[in-house]
């Protein structure tokens, strides 16, 4: 009956569209109340800190080892393409440029997504499944103040650190490339990339942005995780889910920032 | 892992971040250099400013002194009004010359600052009355050609 399986096409699509804007009102008013518990997160600063540790401490070796390859990389596909036209020298605010503004914050944000942002989303889905969080309501314990706020601000507080050790180790890699193996002069690298590369607005702005990840990377993390299905396929739908969604997030709000900071450039 | 462990690595990782932000701030950025030094505003008006951007240095025999600080349209001359910020350690008189340079056949764009013998200095807020415009590439090219050719067609 091709009349009904188009009718039931129509239905499905109506059906998913209608779940998605309700989930995304839901995804509004819960992070409107991680805000609003937040500042238990900080009144209890033990439990931030413990957050900070695991999504932070533990992400440092594969940010900063990320970060060195990166700027390796950086450094001979950099020099291999500026020599071409007789601007090796240029290599060190094509590399800072580069990291400071994009690289640091994205490939940070990528990692710290599949590193941090997976493992909070596993946590507090396995916390549902077991029925943690119900037994914290029932002792008049706000998981959202216990369990989430901490969660989403030892994030929001890690990520931009991360960000800027992925940019030094990743300076740091394009030094070692550039200046040691490859022969730029030391004085030319450095200088060039002082001489291009403002604290404001190139630093700062390279800094919100990763801020602005860290807020959409936690706040996805903590909200895939409350919003699991209570099962074991459940809570590995919404660890992908935290994967995909946070990666896409990321370079999407990176486009939008991107217009928004580097738009008025070169004009009053 | 008990909590002084935990509250160490927390400290460690948060001071090595912060670290790499100032460092970030210093060596690449090299906010240390830039507005910390008290300066005075010049105005400057041109013809052509060509490729010259905000930040562009102002410099006095290859010297940095200075930044631009912004570029306008003076709506009644059409000429391009250019202010720019000049270190206090710096004084010059007021005939200097201010040129737009280029460093370079494609290198940056810059303004320069030939001093003169007025014993009066520029203050704050004044105009240099003096100024060069950009040359245009362009522009030079077609002349170029140009006397070339009315130069070579009597000999023929």
């Amino acid at each position: 009956m091709p009349s009904n399986s188009i009718a039931r096409g129509v239905r499905r699509v109506g059906n998913g569209t209608i779940r998605a804007i309700s989930r995304a009102g839901f995804a509004a008013r819960f992070f409107l109340a991680v805000l609003y518990h937040s500042p238990a997160a900080f009144h209890r600063l033990q439990l931030t800190a413990r957050e900070i540790y695991f999504a932070g401490v533990l992400s440092l070796v594969v940010i900063m080892v990320s970060g060195l390859f990166v700027g390796m990389v950086l450094g001979l596909q950099g020099y291999d393409a500026l020599n071409k036209y007789g601007a090796g020298d240029s290599l060190g605010i094509f590399v800072g440029l580069s990291l400071v503004r994009e690289l640091g914050p994205v490939v940070a944000g990528l990692l710290f997504a599949s590193r941090a942002g997976s493992a909070v989303t596993a946590e507090i889905g396995l916390m549902k499944t077991t029925e943690q969080l119900s037994a914290m309501e029932m002792m008049a314990v706000d998981p959202l103040a216990r369990i989430v706020a901490p969660r989403f601000w030892g994030g929001v507080i890690a990520m931009p650190l991360l960000a800027a050790l992925f940019s030094v180790m990743g300076v740091f890699g394009a030094y070692l490339v550039g200046v040691r193996l490859i022969g730029v002069d030391n004085g030319t690298f450095w200088g060039n990339m002082q001489a291009g590369i403002e604290f404001w607005p190139d630093v700062t702005n390279g800094i919100i942005k990763s801020v602005v990840f860290g807020v959409a990377v936690s706040l996805i993390a903590v909200f895939e995780g409350y919003d699991a299905n209570p099962t074991a396929e459940g809570v590995s739908a919404a660890t992908t889910r935290t994967v995909v969604g946070g990666s896409l997030a990321i370079l999407a709000l990176d486009f939008v920032l991107t217009v928004f900071m580097f738009r008025g450039l070169g004009t009053v | 892992m008990n909590k002084a462990t935990m509250d160490l690595w927390v400290g460690i990782f948060v001071t090595i971040g912060l670290g790499a932000i100032v460092f970030l701030a210093l060596k690449v950025g090299n906010l240390m250099s830039l507005e910390t030094k008290p300066s005075y505003r010049l105005e400057a008006n041109f013809d052509n400013i060509g490729g010259l951007k905000l930040r562009a240095p102002v410099k006095a025999a290859g010297v940095i002194v200075g930044r631009v600080e912004g570029v306008r349209l003076d709506p009644k001359t059409y000429e391009a009004v250019v202010a720019v910020r000049i270190d206090n350690g710096y004084q010059f008189s007021k005939d200097t010359i201010a040129s737009i340079l280029t460093s370079g056949l494609l290198g940056e764009v810059y303004i320069g600052l030939e001093a003169g013998g007025d014993p009066a200095m520029l203050a704050d807020g004044q105009r240099i009355a003096k100024t060069q415009s950009a040359v245009v590439i362009e522009k030079l090219i077609s002349q170029f050609l140009f006397d070339k050719a009315s130069s070579g067609a009597p000999a023929k």
